[in-house]
């Protein structure tokens, strides 16, 4: 109980942080999901990592609500009708916000909110107010940095109010996503890119890849993560494939023996989560998102995530040369592409009947790593500090992104003189996704709002808890962490 | 047909509209106090000095050429910085399959291909070539010129160009001999011209503060800009005092505030998009 009273007594945790610290510390004290030792061990090595996800999962880690069946429908639970000015409109939405769990008990996704909130504007200076009014309070009370919003692809009025207020408010929260295609049109994206450079957001999104993968009815969620309106997923479970490595004789052993073994293992710890969660939790039996069609089961998946993809490469290259190493030389870009295909063709063979919106397969994942990741890189990621030249970066990358429809992402620092020709960074992201690259983000190298690596942090919050203050966004320790362990501040800037 | 290439940036966001692949031939017809890659003013006489500062057995002489081992290379640039020719042992004869095979790399990322230099007018015939096969690509061709060349007299080219971005280094024909041991009375001439055909898309000066009369060709400039069409962009460059020669590295960027004051004069005079880098 020493970790409870640690809770109690941490001066840097608000009270609302505690309380979500000591609900984690209740569920950890249980021991009711059937795990093998196979999993135990390869948990303990860090091969297997469930991201705190907790030991009695009694709420899917994503919710991704179907904003639109609200707004059509209102909610007989929460004893709201279909809003029928700006003001209802918004209000309706941060009552639904404050009850929809997930893995932060704060909501991932709040919607494509350009889409849901034209409707109601009628005079652009109160929808501005109301909309500002609406901005403000997400980001003082859903305070936590993977909470989503979208917009797009086509350009609204709501959506020119909404990039001038992130603009202007210069929040970490929520998080936006434009979902980007031809029917963006150049000066709505170039809206976008401009924003993006000043606060770091929104990230593009490439929608017809998404459509193309999860359906036209998809979002984007938390860091990137793609997942079912309507559904979300159950879990997310990830493999350190740098520690993984080392269990090989060398790449053949990796690839033949190794991979396959640690997909087997993860995906049955996967199983038994999703298992208890349906079958023993009774959240799908309980929640009225589910009663009132907000949610649907058979919306469901559940994400394989995989990082540290370039340790796991150059662990096979062993070579210092910088241009024989993930990200330059061939043979290790090539081999990186083999050990994805071998992932994802191990990770299809895996069914689970309670994924049915992905035909019972897991989702690939590109995770983004944690704050206490040390000297490991995420997803399929270029390691800070190797990063090649922007245009053979990209080209290097975009091979990797189909295999990953449940997220993966890239993120680039500019030079502040890119606000000067944002077409640039917009013809950049046309090339990106026609070249293949599913999702990508950037952000100006003089900005207070900073990505870390999925999640917006403000760098002056960050500095603000580093001298023992406390800061509403629970995010931000993680983004202390990772400025700590991941180089986050030294990405390359791209001075071009 | 070939011709001598200096250097290749894939990505270029300050080489004109949106994002441009920038080519750099070697070789001027300026030889400018101040310029900021100097080694791009000659072409190589196979001297071979260079060959006894490579660290890495990069360079050699055969048939009395020098030739370039780019896998060697490890870019330290000491070839360069010994070089007694204004020049540099790196340069790429290439010829527009060649560059068109690198552009196609890079398409789906591009606004457009800008030439610059050196002085790539010295290359007219070249251009030609180039521009009409990257014009099938559907990118645009720029040209970043000195304006020593008459544009008028390669109208070929022309049409086949979206537009140039000229350097004006100086309103005052003594100063601009000074600076650069040329005449500017061509590069007026050609402010003329082609904005009048409506294919100027931007004219550069360097404000260099003690040495040049920067006001007056702020103001003279811009005026004739304004007349011509005050939509043109009017781009004031701040002098600094990277990859000059030894003899500038000492002179200091103008201020913030004298800059802002020279901007504030183009704009008085009419030009309406003057911006400061």
């Amino acid at each position: 109980m020493d970790n409870v009273l640690n809770i109690i007594k941490d001066f840097t945790q608000t009270y609302h942080q505690k309380l979500i610290s000591l609900a984690r510390a209740a569920e950890n004290s249980l021991n009711v999901l059937n795990i093998s030792d196979e999993v135990k061990n390869l948990k303990e090595e860090g091969i297997i990592c469930d991201l705190n996800e907790g030991n009695a999962p009694y709420r899917p880690r994503y919710i991704v609500v179907d904003f639109e069946k609200f707004f059509k429908n209102g909610s007989d639970f929460l004893r709201l009708n279909p809003p029928n000015d700006i003001w209802e409109a918004t209000n309706n939405l941060l009552i639904l916000y404050k009850h929809i769990p997930s893995i932060t008990s704060f909501p991932v996704y709040i919607g494509n909110i350009d889409y849901l909130l034209e409707p109601f504007i009628e005079d652009e200076k109160e929808a501005y107010k109301a909309i500002k009014l609406f901005l403000e309070h997400i980001d003082r009370t859903i305070t936590d940095s993977f909470c989503h919003a979208n917009i797009g692809p086509k350009r609204t009025k709501a959506g020119e109010i909404i990039l001038k207020i992130t603009r202007e408010l210069q929040n970490s929260v929520p998080n936006i996503t434009l979902k980007y295609s031809d029917e963006t049109d150049d000066d709505f994206a170039i809206e976008a890119v401009l924003t993006s450079l000043d606060t770091a957001k929104p990230s593009f999104a490439n929608h017809d890849m998404f459509i193309k993968d999860l359906g036209e009815n998809y979002a984007i969620a938390s860091c990137y993560n793609g997942l079912p309106v309507g559904g979300g997923s159950y879990t997310l479970v990830r493999l350190n494939l740098a520690y993984l490595a080392k269990k090989a004789k060398d790449e053949f052993d990796f690839l033949d023996n190794i991979l396959p073994y640690a997909v087997d293992v993860m995906a049955n710890y996967m199983d038994e989560r999703i298992r208890f969660l349906v079958e023993e939790s009774n959240f799908f039996q309980s929640s009225f998102l589910v009663k009132e069609g907000l949610i649907d089961k058979d919306r469901f998946t559940a994400m394989f995530g995989i990082f540290g993809l370039a340790e796991c490469v150059n662990y096979f290259i062993n070579s210092n040369n910088a241009f024989e190493r993930f990200g330059h030389g061939k043979y290790a870009n090539e081999l990186g592409i083999k050990i994805i295909e071998k992932l994802d063709e191990e990770v299809k063979k895996h069914k689970n009947n309670f994924c049915k919106f992905s035909n019972g397969n897991f989702l690939l994942h590109a995770q983004v790593g944690i704050d206490t990741d040390k000297g490991i890189s995420p997803g399929c990621r270029i390691p800070i500090g190797e990063e090649p030249e922007l245009p053979q970066h990209l080209l290097q990358s975009a091979p990797f992104h189909k295999y990953f429809p449940s997220g993966i992402g890239d993120v680039f620092s500019f030079d502040v003189t890119a606000k000067n020709n944002p077409e640039f960074i917009l013809d950049i992201i046309k090339g990106s996704f026609a070249s293949g690259l599913r999702y990508i983000s950037f952000y100006g190298n003089d900005s207070d709002v900073i990505r870390i690596t999925g999640y917006l942090v403000k760098k002056s919050d960050i500095e603000k808890l580093e001298k023992g203050e406390q800061v509403y966004n629970d995010a931000v320790v993680l983004g202390l962490g990772s400025v700590k362990n991941q180089r986050i501040l030294e990405r390359k800037v791209r001075k071009i | 047909m070939k011709a001598p290439v200096n250097k290749i940036i894939p990505f270029s966001s300050v080489d004109g509209p949106g994002n441009r692949f920038s080519l750099f031939f070697q070789g001027c017809n300026f030889n400018c106090l101040y310029c900021h890659n100097p080694e791009t003013i000659n072409l190589c006489n196979n001297c071979g000095i260079c060959l006894e500062v490579c660290p890495k057995g990069a360079l050699n002489i055969i048939d009395g050429k020098v030739l370039w081992k780019e896998a060697l290379c490890v870019k330290c640039d000491l070839c360069i910085k010994e070089c007694p020719n204004l020049s540099s042992p790196k340069v790429k004869y290439m010829s527009v399959k060649e560059i068109l095979n690198e552009v196609y790399k890079y398409k789906l990322f591009l606004s457009g291909v800008t030439v610059s230099g050196g002085e790539c007018m010295l290359y007219a015939e070249f251009l030609k070539e180039l521009f009409k096969e990257i014009k099938n690509l559907n990118l645009t061709c720029f040209i970043d010129s000195n304006g020593y060349i008459l544009f008028e007299e390669f109208n070929d080219l022309l049409n086949l160009t979206d537009a140039v971005m000229l350097d004006v280094k100086s309103y005052d024909e003594k100063e601009h001999i000074m600076l650069t041991g040329k005449s500017n009375k061509n590069v007026l001439r050609n402010l003329i011209y082609l904005g009048s055909i409506g294919k100027l898309y931007e004219v550069r000066t360097v404000v260099v503060p003690d040495v040049l009369d920067n006001v007056n060709n702020i103001y003279s400039i811009s005026k004739m800009i304004a007349n011509i069409d005050d939509k043109i962009r009017y781009k004031l460059i701040k002098f600094r005092p990277l990859g000059v020669r030894k003899e500038f590295s000492r002179i200091k960027s103008p201020t913030d505030d004298f800059m802002t004051k020279l901007k504030e004069i183009a704009v008085n005079n009419g030009c309406k998009n003057v911006i400061i880098t």
